[in-house]
């Protein structure tokens, strides 16, 4: 059973094709070549003048896990103002909302796997999970149908690797133990990537820290954050785990703390590093407020450090929730919550956890001038390939807001005419109208498709080449990028269309993606002695094995090789 | 005879029995049935799970049946139902997972049988969030630790022998300080230190408490209170728990929702987790609250990322709604016209009423009122695994399957019962 994709506009930048009129085949739910000879096409689509790409890949959004579980328990709220409503209440800025949308920050995981399918993503990675908390996880994404996904697992702020690094300072390196723990994590995990958030901070805040900057020690371990990212960092290149260290630097949301960000830039001594969020890391402390953009250095430097990847975390206005595992500076930020409420956890010798509602408003100085920033980075940016289209969902906004990012992004009228209706001190703060850059179909597909593959290392997707997972999005070419993005004509999953006219017309169940590189399991002889003398469970128990995904007849695990 | 899968003596497993979920329990299950590592609520778990036969039947008005006639039974009801409620719901995530399945097509209401407590917690944590903590932590960083009405071994037996008098910590603290406020003196001899430290035992009425943590919240914001005395306790005897509780290098505060039998006691919830917060400007402290049992957390959870709420809630027209006043088991019984009763762990039972009630449950279930269908299903962590969310919600751990057992599972049930809707549908 062969289907054919018939003359369609193929953007892939995986193989250097930006909008040529090509034919492509699908057999057995994946991308194959012409077949030969009279073999018969069962079915057709004419996709003349559509523009097709690989299903989108959303490498940072907070999709599963206690975290998000939290906020949706402390937000009923979010559900009901939608359910009660025919149109989305919150500003029309974030996005375009359907009838029965759940355009909300805190969507069920049905909701979320819906939500991104009808946008044309086929995948999203969940980039917080704390290693205790991994089951449940697994347990929501196992739950959320449509898509494929993945996660990183966050490591820096437990105990046992900050024994390790404390020991290792005062008797000298033994890089090899923190390799195999790293290892170990991701196999017990069943996670694809390493994430550090608030390196040694989350540790030090249960220790009374209330900061923590890159040169600072940690109180109890006197180790520095700086010192965590050589580590953690050389741990994942010489593991040769694809996906560079994901960091979530010290000082998030704090003015001046661009400074943290670009010393963080040199912390793994040219290594790659991928730091997340970064718009919320860009802060200056010029002009009356004391709080200005950064974007120009840091957009510099990340041009300049080739060795240094960012997404943006781009905020946009209306009512969302941040939910984040930096429990010491969301602790800081509390008396900002809108609604004033929030959950700030320690979690169990191995992480935190702060949730606090936000609503971002465009009259507000500190807010305008956070969403100026973020499109100022992306503007600025000028390697698509090392820059990544998020709003850290939902910390900046729902990821139902891509749409309306996209359009930003691609149109300079529509961006400059948003941005005049921004509190009037912010405008005299940004240069972003002075910035007439306006990004291509082709550099779109790049940052939420190809880049974002390449970067998490994904063998077979967000590429349109002969063997690549049939993961393929069929839009409209129409100049309101937004109403073109909000709504694909079809969306393929696996060679199968699922969705049709922005609405899905199959359910299906995506695939977990995993990296497993090798290590020395005599790990576990300490790890064991560890978990019985410290922790609450036991060690077997801690990890997570292929069946627990597998066996319900919907999940399976895809291991990347590298 | 049958070939056994389980004839090792030894089995290592997770118990179920309280919100500890300990699972450095040992089971050994010949020649007759002990736990090593086991607690007074684990031993009777066990003992009575196991005393069950793993051959249950069902029964339709009393009268044995076998699966296939049960569940057409249990369908028939169903379909004829325009509003069922499914309570109880003592289960954990995979069977909770079912429940949502069933409910979305049947337009049903769901509550758990420990909801009036659990909703107490998610009132306070929806007003005003929290801060809180998990036994991990409470066994490696608390120095001081608050019992507020709860004697927190009724409960959960092991709190204090794996969490509190542990030798093992990460960073060298001192034994903790224990202070128990309003817990009837008898109760707190958990509380006394290996080496014979007495806890510090102050005592109140329950019914007092939201009177005394308003007190120790006013004289932590340095307010002046004109009166010597609180609830029969003395000013001084409160700015005694605060020093304590500010000199602490991690002090954590313990309550149960379940023991503040009072009207708005979500109130005095609030109350405890404003205290902490105050805490926390200048030095650490955390929040640990207690569940009940039965699955309430797992199902708590599961129910939370499956329709976006919490329990109390109901799908209406494939939409879940949530009210936690109007959708109790309490309320609803006299709204439903089919009353659905799930209780796998424990063998409780259905509320009296006249509504028609199918019982999904306990092998050892016993009956004042004959349901119409009762279906036997398999205990978890007895008959099949699954999986559990611990008291603090952060960990999940798998149950283990420890007996051969011809008991469906809660979920191939409702799977079954699905099916069966469905079938006529097409019809």
């Amino acid at each position: 059973m062969i289907t054919l994709l018939k003359n369609g506009k193929i953007y892939d930048p995986a193989h250097s094709k930006d909008g040529v009129i090509e034919d492509i085949y699908i057999y057995q739910g994946r991308i194959v070549p012409k077949p030969l000879g009279d073999a018969k096409i069962s079915q057709t689509y004419d996709l003349t003048g559509k523009v097709v790409m690989a299903g989108a890949i959303d490498m940072h959004s907070h999709i599963g896990g206690g975290k998000i579980n939290i906020a949706r328990m402390m937000l009923p709220e979010y559900q009901q103002k939608q359910a009660q409503e025919t149109k989305n209440l919150s500003e029309p800025e974030a996005h375009i909302c359907s009838p029965h949308c759940s355009h909300h920050a805190t969507p069920s995981t049905t909701d979320t796997g819906f939500r991104y399918i009808e946008m044309g993503y086929t995948a999203a990675f969940e980039p917080a999970i704390s290693p205790v908390n991994a089951r449940q996880a697994h347990l929501e994404m196992g739950d959320t149908p449509m898509i494929d996904k993945g996660g990183y697992a966050m490591l820096g702020n437990d105990d046992y690797f900050l024994r390790l690094l404390a020991a290792q300072k005062n008797k000298g390196l033994d890089q090899k133990a923190i390799n195999d723990y790293v290892a170990w994590i991701l196999h017990a995990t069943q996670a694809i990537g390493i994430k550090v958030v608030n390196p040694g901070g989350i540790n030090a805040f249960k220790f009374n820290q209330r900061r923590l900057n890159l040169d600072e020690n940690n109180v109890h371990y006197q180790v520095s954050p700086r010192e965590i990212l050589q580590s953690l960092s050389r741990a994942v290149h010489e593991l040769g785990i694809a996906k560079p260290l994901h960091v979530h630097c010290n000082n998030l949301g704090a003015a001046g703390n661009f400074e943290t960000t670009l010393n963080t830039m040199s912390a793994s001594n040219g290594l790659p590093m991928h730091l997340t969020h970064i718009q919320f890391h860009s802060y200056g402390t010029e002009g009356d407020k004391k709080f200005s953009s950064a974007a120009a250095q840091i957009a510099e430097a990340l041009n300049k450090n080739k060795h240094i990847t960012a997404d943006v975390g781009q905020i946009l206005f209306g009512q969302t929730v941040t939910a984040s595992g930096d429990s010491m500076m969301q602790h800081l930020n509390a008396k900002h919550a809108n609604p004033k409420k929030s959950v700030i956890m320690d979690v169990e010798c191995d992480s935190g956890c702060g949730v606090l509602p936000f609503k971002y408003r465009d009259q507000n100085y500190v807010n305008a001038l956070q969403w100026a920033i973020g499109l100022e980075i992306f503007l600025s940016v000028e390697d698509p390939w090392r820059i990544f289209l998020t709003t850290d969902h939902p910390n900046g906004a729902p990821f139902t807001s891509y749409p309306h990012l996209i359009r930003l992004l691609m149109d300079k009228t529509f961006r400059n005419e948003a941005f005049a209706k921004l509190n009037l001190d912010a405008q005299a703060m940004s240069n972003l109208t002075s910035l007439n850059r306006e990004y291509s179909l082709y550099e779109i597909a790049i940052m939420t498709r190809a880049g974002a593959s390449k970067l998490i290392g994904l063998n077979d997707c967000g590429h349109l080449g002969t063997g690549a997972k049939a993961d393929i999005t069929v839009y409209t070419d129409l100049a309101d990028r937004e109403a073109m993005f909000a709504k694909p004509d079809y969306v393929f999953k696996n060679g199968e269309l699922v969705v049709k006219n922005g609405s899905v017309v199959k359910v299906v169940w995506g695939a977990t993606h995993t990296a497993k590189p090798a290590f020395d399991l005599g790990v576990e002889k300490d790890l064991k002695d560890y978990f019985d003398k410290y922790q609450t469970m036991q060690m077997d128990n801690f990890k997570i094995s292929d069946d627990e995904i597998s066996d319900d007849g919907r999940g399976s695990i895809v291991v990347n090789k590298n | 005879m049958k070939n056994s899968n389980y004839t090792a003596t030894q089995l290592s497993v997770t118990c179920p029995a309280c919100g500890l979920l300990c699972d450095d329990v040992t089971l050994n299950t010949a020649p007759i049935s002990t736990l090593q590592n086991g607690c007074v609520k684990g031993v009777t778990f066990f003992e009575q799970s196991l005393k069950t036969t793993p051959a249950a039947v069902p029964c339709i008005t009393g009268q044995s049946t076998d699966l296939d006639s049960a569940i057409s039974a249990a369908a028939d009801i169903l379909r004829g139902s325009k509003q069922p409620l499914f309570a109880g719901l003592g289960t954990e995530v995979q069977g909770m997972r079912a429940m949502l399945r069933l409910a979305e097509k049947t337009n049903a209401t769901l509550d758990h049988l420990h909801s009036e407590a659990t909703v107490r917690n998610t009132l306070t944590m929806q007003n005003s969030g929290w801060l809180t903590t998990t036994l991990s932590e409470v066994k490696n960083r608390a120095d001081v630790i608050l019992a507020i009405g709860t004697d927190i071994t009724s409960s959960h037996p092991r709190f204090f022998e794996k969490l509190v008098w542990n030798s093992d910590n990460l960073f060298n603290k001192s034994s903790p300080e224990v202070i128990y406020l309003g817990v009837p003196a008898e109760n707190t001899k958990a509380g006394i230190a290996p080496n014979g430290s007495q806890p510090t035992v102050i005592p109140a009425e329950i019914a007092q408490l939201p009177e005394i943590i308003n007190a120790l919240n006013a004289l932590l914001n340095n307010k002046k209170i004109n009166t010597e005395h609180i609830a029969g306790l003395s000013v001084s005897t409160l700015l005694t728990i605060l020093e304590k509780l500010k000199a602490a290098q991690y002090a954590v505060v313990v309550w149960s929702a379940s023991c503040l039998k009072f009207p708005h006691a979500e109130l005095t919830v609030q109350s405890i987790t404003q205290l902490i917060n105050k805490l926390n400007e200048t030095s650490r402290a955390a929040g640990l609250p207690l569940n009940s049992g039965d699955g309430d957390t797992s199902v708590n959870n599961t129910s939370t990322w499956l329709s976006g709420y919490p329990t109390r809630n109901r799908h209406f027209n494939g939409k879940p709604e949530y009210d936690t006043y109007h959708y109790s088991t309490q309320k609803q019984l006299s709204n439903c016209d089919v009353l659905l009763w799930v209780s796998t762990f424990n063998p409780h039972p259905a509320p009296d009423t006249e509504t028609p009630t199918i019982v999904i449950g306990h092998p050892g279930m016993q009956f004042d009122r004959i349901p119409d269908v009762f279906i036997p299903v398999g205990i978890p962590g007895i008959d099949h695994g699954g999986q559990m969310f611990r008291v603090d919600s952060s960990i999940t751990l798998p149950l283990k399957k420890v007996r051969d057992s011809d008991l469906p599972s809660l979920n191939d049930v409702i799977t079954k019962i699905e099916a069966e809707l469905l079938n006529v549908h097409l019809a």
